[in-house]
């Protein structure tokens, strides 16, 4: 079916999901919503083969537990874009606020700019499941707190340092974070350690840095290289024995 | 589980400033609507506006807003107590509207009033001295009264409510005033009701507050061995008594004042050059007690800028931008947009790091 255009200026985010979830129903595979503005909770719990344009600056809770479409804002977005998403895809022409891909499952966010606090805060994988957060720029702190799954990568462009901010993979017990140049050993979190990035990793991790770098025009050929710094969890279980005696 | 992470992710209250450093008029239709779009964020038990320079009919006098229960014994009480020390040049019931979703339980009145500053001795603000004390009086001892505004050439608008009801209810529209704050209230921990409405008022000092002030026990006693009393059954009013005893009374700039109440980390401290780490470490001692925990971002006012911080670890959010001689702060970025579209240089300021707008004229 063809695209279809929603203005959504002045309305509520209910009418504005109902109008969507109708549409994706009805088989539409293309659907542009503009003039949004401050709308929470857009295209939650869409499941489809649907791509999704915003312009303007979704409210809170973008995609949350999306499995499938394909969002592309054209703006920045407010807090938790993502959250708890199960598959699909967010792609963000701008900024976006604290707790970015809060608890996700699967799937990619990809932010071109700047994020908040507590980015990727407990995100998680299982078997084929993993999630993908890319941070164009920089983020600020607790950056992948109380981690379990996925990757996070920060390509760092545009900012210097790339990372000045502290508490990096606080409580972290699974998956991985990526920042591109050195991260000072003050910056990370309780349970979080560096180890050396390879150029395995660069291999394995390539395919994602091309595509974050196509879908926003960048010249990826800059960023291949193994100048990063990988965060891991210091064992599966950091706080073993805090609470309670083995 | 769903419920559960609405109240982990999603930040109850929305905040909202602006201020004109050229000290242009805005009329409240614009905040009205931003804070309106921040709906989610409240539960309609509480809203309300702060405006300065509202008053130039009576630029030299307090504006003391009142709410009273009736018209009668607390008025009769706080009209003699106002007359023994100063002189009340005009008095009048607030203009209101009814609005269908707004019950009024209260009559805000107010006065434009000179207190005698010969009747206090040894303070180098005997106005506002004699103010603040007469506010605290009224408050603790007279039933039935509450002064919830008590500045010069600004108003403090409020009520249990929607945001749009209760600008309504006040037609702030009808108000120009070149900084505004407003807060859209989601009462969490204690009732909502007029009084624990934001913004929060002392003297020229105005707050609006998203969060909670854990350490609010530590800070009520500080607060209130500098003599001020507590009586709004809320957190956020030792915020406005701690700017008014660091900001006026020690004469803090602002920018050491967010330090005192939201400082940089022992170990940040430590890893400063020698002469910061020493200020900053004299800080933290000396005002141990007026150091604030919990999660909060916060919008502070007066006649002469405003201020907005967030907690230590940043469990709130804010943004600020800019616009020529505009700044807005605001718990969203499309709140400022819908109050202003053309803004430029959006940022999510640090925790603890103070953003500051200055009247320039």
């Amino acid at each position: 079916m063809e695209k279809m255009v929603i203005d959504a200026k002045g309305m509520h985010y209910t009418p504005l999901n109902k109008q969507i979830r109708k549409a994706v129903a009805a088989g539409v595979k293309e659907i542009e919503i503009n003039n949004v503005l401050g709308q929470r909770f857009i295209a939650n719990g869409l499941r489809g083969d649907v791509k999704i344009t915003i312009n303007g600056i979704p409210g809170g809770d973008l995609c949350m537990f999306m499995n499938g479409p394909e969002c592309t804002v054209h703006g920045d977005c407010e807090h938790a874009p993502g959250n708890t998403m199960d598959g699909g895809m967010i792609i963000v022409h701008g900024s976006a606020g604290d707790a970015v891909a809060h608890s996700m499952r699967g799937g990619k966010v990809y932010i071109r700019n700047n994020i908040g606090y507590r980015g990727g805060i407990h995100m998680k994988e299982y078997e084929s499941k993993k999630p993908t957060l890319v941070i164009g720029g920089t983020s600020h702190a607790f950056l992948g707190e109380y981690m379990a799954g996925g990757l996070i990568l920060v390509l760092g462009m545009g900012s210097q340092p790339l990372m000045e901010d502290r508490g990096i993979g606080s409580g972290i017990h699974g998956g991985e974070i990526v920042i591109r140049g050195k991260v000072a050993d003050r910056l990370l979190g309780v349970g979080a350690i560096k180890t050396e990035f390879t150029e395995s990793d660069l291999e394995r991790l390539s395919p994602v840095i091309e595509d974050f770098c196509s879908r926003f025009g960048i010249d990826p050929s800059p960023l291949m290289d193994i100048n990063y710094t990988r965060i891991v969890p210091s064992s599966s279980r950091p706080f073993a024995g805090k609470y309670t005696w083995e | 589980m769903y419920l559960q992470k609405q109240f982990l992710v999603v930040n109850m209250c929305g905040i909202i400033g602006v201020i004109d450093r050229g000290r242009s008029g805005m009329d409240g239709s614009g905040i009205k609507e931003a804070l309106s779009l921040m709906n989610e964020r409240g539960s309609g038990e509480g809203a309300g506006y702060v405006a300065y320079g509202i008053y130039p009919d009576y630029p030299d006098y307090y504006a003391l807003h009142v709410f009273y229960d009736n018209l009668v014994e607390p008025k009769k009480k706080v009209d003699e107590l106002l007359e023994k020390w100063g002189r009340i040049v005009q008095q009048e019931e607030i203009p209101t509207y009814e609005r269908p979703g707004l019950r009024k339980k209260h009559i805000p009145w107010r006065y434009f009033y000179k207190p005698h500053k010969d009747l206090v001795v040894g303070s180098s603000t005997p106005e506002d001295d004699l103010v603040k004390t007469l506010v605290m009086d009224i408050n603790s001892r007279i039933d039935g009264a509450l002064v919830f505004s008590s500045g010069v050439n600004m108003g403090v608008f409020k009520a249990a409510g929607w945001p749009e009801d209760v600008a309504d209810f006040y037609r702030i529209q009808d108000y120009k005033g070149y900084i505004w704050l407003a807060h859209n209230r989601y009462p969490t921990n204690t009732p909502g009701w007029w009084g624990g409405a934001h913004p929060f008022n002392l003297l020229d000092w105005s707050v609006v507050h998203n969060g909670e002030i854990t350490s609010y026990g530590t800070n009520r006693q500080y607060v209130e061995s500098n003599g001020y009393k507590c009586t709004m059954f809320t957190d956020t009013e030792v915020v406005a008594y701690l700017f008014d005893i660091l900001g006026r009374r020690h004469g803090l700039p602002e920018d050491l004042v967010v330090k005192a109440l939201a400082p940089p980390f022992w170990d940040e401290i430590d890893a400063m050059p020698e002469r910061q780490r020493k200020i900053d470490h004299a800080m933290r001692l000396t005002y141990g007690a007026a150091q604030m925990n919990g999660p909060f971002a916060i919008v502070v006012a007066t006649s002469q800028g405003i201020v907005g911080f967030t907690d230590r670890i940043k469990l709130r959010p804010l943004v600020a931008a800019e616009n020529g001689n505009k700044l807005y702060i605001s718990s969203e970025e499309a709140a400022i947009r819908v109050m202003d579209p053309d803004v430029q240089n959006i940022r999510m300021p640090r925790a603890g790091e103070p953003v500051i707008g200055r009247v320039i004229v």
